[in-house]
């Protein structure tokens, strides 16, 4: 019975690893290669380290292979986030049909680098105070 | 069919033919963020093949590495997007 759960979750994995693949080379555009990659590359690896955790069944390994799930889905919205942001400040092209861009015209382009760290940090603070505020009381 | 046969001759090859596909936009990638995402995603086809090698072989011990190898992902795509950001402003 394990046997056979495990070689559905591999084949799911893979599934989504292979389409991960498929994405980021056929997809015509880098933002929409970063979301295609993200998501299915980390569910992929999601399913496939559960796997590893269900094959052993001792806590140690399953420990082990579920800490490399949690740092995966910490650290890929991360890394998406910040190449894609980095890639709009070099001005990498958009494809030719999207259809919005929410961020035109709110960074200058004289001043990319320095103007996007200031406006980050104004548009988010009133919020984060707002909530925070609740907390400690 | 065990289950050490099936991930050794149907989802080793399937991950083996997305890092190929995943190689070919890494050497034909228009902009530098294009090879540092294919890196990226590189790496993480790398960790599944790991853990799946774990289990072929019986020997968990691998799964240390591929904790490695997340790490220097995260790691090295900061880091890219970082110099990406300040090359612009020379």
């Amino acid at each position: 019975m394990t046997d056979y759960i495990i070689m559905f979750m591999a084949t799911l994995g893979a599934a989504f690893v292979l389409l991960a693949a498929i994405g980021i080379l056929r997809m015509p555009d880098l933002y929409l290669r970063i979301s295609v990659t993200t998501k299915g590359a980390t569910l992929g690896m999601g399913l496939i380290l559960l796997c590893v955790a269900i094959y052993f069944g001792e806590a140690s390994i399953a420990t082990r292979s579920l800490a490399i799930v949690f740092f995966l889905l910490l650290t890929a919205p991360v890394s998406a986030h910040l190449i894609g942001r980095a890639s709009y400040f070099v001005n990498t092209p958009l494809w030719k049909n999207s259809v919005m861009d929410d961020l035109k015209g709110k960074y200058s382009k004289s001043t990319e680098g320095s103007s996007s760290e200031e406006s980050d940090v104004t548009d988010h603070e009133p919020q984060g105070d707002d909530v925070g505020q609740p907390k400690k009381e | 069919m065990s289950v050490h046969d099936y991930l050794y001759y149907i989802i080793l090859p399937i991950l083996a033919l997305s890092a190929l596909l995943i190689f070919i936009r890494f050497i034909m990638g228009p902009s530098l963020s294009d090879r540092v995402v294919a890196l990226d995603l590189l790496i993480t086809t790398g960790i599944g093949v790991i853990a799946i090698y774990s289990i072929v072989t019986d020997q968990p011990t691998f799964l240390d590495i591929a904790m490695i190898l997340a790490l220097i992902a995260f790691l090295g795509t900061v880091a890219f997007a970082y110099y990406i950001e300040k090359r612009k402003r020379k």
